[in-house]
């Protein structure tokens, strides 16, 4: 039944309120993609079963639900209990039994299944005592983890389709444009861009048709803020869509969404056939007369379509080639029209600020880069995940107060921001207020989000020579500096990690990175060498090292290097011999092992499982 | 574009049954409809996906070499995909990559003669947490180490 009226949306909440009220207890189950590769399908089941055979539902009032990404995926699967906010984790379906039994039934905690915080060992209950989460604020990614993604009643009774229906009955467009400048909302997916300027110039624009696009086209690798939105919180970037097209005068648009996302695809799909049937998206919305429709787009694999034209060019059924922008899309974009095009996270914000105000959301974060931002924060880092943090917190307090430091606690190197456009920052830039301008002042860039740790075992040439090949794969090919200088810089840098550099090589890649930056066509290959320049920045004794002394101290670079067994540490435990992929490892139990450097291939997989440190890099 | 004609067209036929005449718009999605039809994108059903569509050939050919998603090559029965993000290749990734290419004697893109396997990379699928990350015909394995990676991959088959 179609909602026609703020009255009757307000009716529809309430009754779904009520719905859930009923529910004394409910079991709410991780099924983002981490989880599921955990097995959280298994455990799911194992719940639903045990509410069948037992009655759960009846006699304890009990609600089982599948939710979104909780954000801490390295945990998974993750199961958390209402109203009480018990977290279980890596729970299995054998453990299920023992969940219903104590905790659903008689309200006990199973110790074991508890998170154990790694620094003081001491196990925590509550989802919102964790240190991962405790730190966190959360506006984009408000609902997930807390409503079931395919059951919009659900989004509903939290507030959901509110802010669309204030924006529709009781502001004008222009009011709606006003907000969302006044908020100092920036454009989430890299550029950073102020929303508000963005949709103004598109309802400025003379046009009989306008386009509003959703880029879900996550292109940085380390990024899944965007994918656990989609997944876990689908209308939220519906609702922000339509409250967009509303302001700007759209009627159409598309969401653009990576081909490697099945079950993104999945969810938004669902969720725009349910927004339909609700009256909240296709003709006549909320009874107001405005209509507006979307649909979605697949993307076909490509880096380049995360760029405005180039995506547009994509969803029109052409290959995704960048064009020079003398006119910016918001005038002219999808089949020449003005398209505003804003990305999974700044819609999800949306809502937010119309419902809450924009003044809420300006109070938080700096001056210049206002509200939240959500960060994957990955790599060496002991609490892997999705955090959302106000803007201007430090790098310190993102990777060691929420991360929790190294894994084994290692010494931290870099942190890498801003995907293959962005840069590596070292240990000194660890009190860096994170913003906009921040980053970009210091070499790197926010891009959307993506957050990589690494500690001593990587290398920092070859983690720049890893970014221009992959530059290299997503080139487009259309303009020659960034086609023929990115494989001309990536070249060099190959032949520094393999022992083959030569003075002289530094300069020629700031030399060629200059040109590059100032003649590409699209951002792509504008920000191409970054990754370079920056690590030549604050890593340039490695590069020195590699090309000077053919010294490779991560023990990356394979022909920089060779691994040898520390006398002092081996324990002789043997976990290396059974690690050993080609069988080079020798050595009696308790007794000194010892590495055959001819037939050993520096994979570095006795490294990684040695406990005591006794693999070292000459 | 001249071996001989070995694939069903009608299914091609079918699966473009939804498009309208003449819009070309519809490329990418017809192309992507195609692959997940055939696993691939025969050269054969190109021509007629071309017909239907109203796009010049040089056009869909130029589409179906520009996207990473589509293959003019049938591929094996077990997809492995091997991500090579930024998290999993600081854990490792390039090393399961090797592994991979010399036990089965193939490069990265290429598939066994005997059609059982297809070694892809892929830049990031966004289970960072779990990295390194491989998935076999769209089954997610994280935490995968060298030296247990080919059991896995024989056992996922």
């Amino acid at each position: 039944m179609p909602i026609k009226s703020m009255k009757s949306l307000e009716t529809a909440a309430k009754k779904a309120r009520s719905e859930r009220e009923k529910i004394k207890t409910e079991v709410l189950i991780c099924a983002g993609t981490g989880c599921l590769a955990n097995g959280s399908l298994a455990v799911t089941e194992a719940f639903e079963k045990a509410v069948r055979e037992q009655k759960l539902d009846v006699e304890l009032a009990l609600g089982v639900k599948t939710t979104g990404c909780h954000g801490f995926c390295e945990k998974g699967p993750l199961v958390v209990i209402q109203p009480k906010g018990i977290f279980y984790n890596r729970v299995k379906p054998k453990d299920v039994e023992d969940i219903v039994e104590k905790t659903l039934k008689k309200g006990e905690i199973v110790e074991r299944l508890l998170y154990r915080n790694p620094n003081t060992k001491e196990r925590i209950e509550q989802y919102t005592a964790i240190p991962f989460y405790s730190k966190q604020l959360r506006i984009a990614l408000r609902n997930i983890g807390k409503i079931d993604p395919g059951n919009i009643e659900d989004y509903i009774a939290v507030g959901g389709y509110l802010g669309l229906a204030k924006a529709l009955t009781k502001m004008k467009p222009e009011e709606v444009v006003d907000a969302v400048t006044a908020s100092g909302l920036r454009g989430r997916g890299g550029g950073g861009f102020p929303a508000g300027r963005k949709w103004k110039t598109c309802r400025d624009a003379p046009a009989d048709t306008r386009y509003v696009l959703c880029n879900a086209d996550e292109g940085d690798p380390g990024a899944f803020m965007d994918r656990s939105i989609c997944e876990g919180d689908p209308h939220t970037v519906l609702e922000g869509m339509v409250i967009g097209a509303w302001a700007v005068g759209a009627s159409k648009g598309y969401i653009y969404v990576r081909e490697e996302y099945p079950l993104a695809v999945k969810h938004l799909e669902q969720a725009i056939a349910q927004a339909r049937e609700h009256g909240f998206l296709g003709e006549n919305i909320l009874g107001t007369g405005f209509s507006y429709d979307i649909h979605i787009a697949r993307g076909g694999g490509a880096f380049v379509c995360g760029e405005s034209s180039a995506l547009m060019k994509s969803v029109a059924g052409e290959v995704g080639e960048p064009r020079a922008k003398y006119v910016h899309s918001v005038v002219r974009g999808l089949h020449d029209k003005p398209t505003v095009l804003n990305n999974v996270e700044t819609w999800a914000n949306v809502p937010w600020i119309i419902t809450e105000g924009a003044d809420k959301f300006a109070a938080l974060g700096t001056k210049k880069s206002t509200g939240t931002k959500a960060f994957s924060l990955v790599g060496k880092v002991k609490n892997t995940g999705l955090v959302e943090v106000p803007m201007g917190i430090t790098l310190r307090e993102i990777i060691f107060d929420i991360g929790g430091g190294i894994i084994g606690d290692r010494p931290f190197k870099a942190v890498q921001t801003g995907g293959p456009s962005g840069g590596c920052l070292p240990e000194s830039m660890l009190d860096l207020p994170v913003d906009f301008d921040g980053l970009t002042e210091v070499g790197s860039m926010m891009g959307s989000g993506g957050m990589i740790v690494m500690d001593d075992h990587t290398c920092m040439v070859d983690t720049a020579r890893y970014f221009l090949a992959f530059l290299v794969d997503e080139s487009c090919g259309k303009c020659v500096p960034c086609r023929e200088g990115v494989h001309q810089l990536h070249g060099i840098l190959e032949a520094i990690c393999r022992g083959e550099g030569r003075p002289g090589d530094v300069e020629k890649i700031e030399q060629l990175s200059d040109t590059i930056v100032k003649a590409s066509l699209c951002a792509l290959g504008k920000s191409a060498p970054n990754p370079v320049l920056s690590t030549l920045r604050y890593f340039r004794d490695e590069y020195e090292a590699h090309i000077n002394d053919r010294k490779c101290a991560a023990g990356v670079c394979r022909n920089l290097f060779t691994f040898r067994i520390s006398k002092e540490k081996c324990i002789g435990c043997g976990a290396c011999v059974k690690a050993c992929p080609v069988d080079c490892i020798v050595g009696e139990l308790k007794k000194l092992h010892t590495i055959d450097a001819d037939k050993c291939t520096r994979c570095g997989a006795c490294r990684n499982v040695c406990r005591y440190d006794a693999v070292d890099v000459e | 574009m001249s071996k001989t004609c070995s694939v069903d067209l009608d299914k091609a036929r079918a699966i473009l049954e939804k498009y309208p005449e003449g819009d070309s718009t519809g490329l990418i999605h017809a192309l992507q409809d195609v692959q997940a039809g055939y696993g691939y994108v025969p050269c054969e059903a190109v021509e007629i996906l071309c017909e239907r569509l109203g796009v010049p050939i040089s056009k869909a050919f130029s589409a179906a070499t520009f996207y990473k998603a589509f293959s003019l090559e049938p591929k094996g029965e077990v997809v492995i995909r091997v991500c090579t993000g930024t998290a999993c290749h600081i854990r490792g990734a390039q090393t399961l990559v090797d592994e991979i290419c010399t036990a089965l004697d193939l490069k990265p893109g290429g598939t066994t003669k005997d059609l059982k396997f297809t070694l892809e990379t892929v830049n990031c699928v966004g289970a960072c947490a779990m990295a390194p990350v491989i998935s076999l015909n769209g089954e997610y394995h994280g935490n995968v180490q060298p030296g247990s990676i080919m059991k896995k991959i024989q056992g996922g088959k």
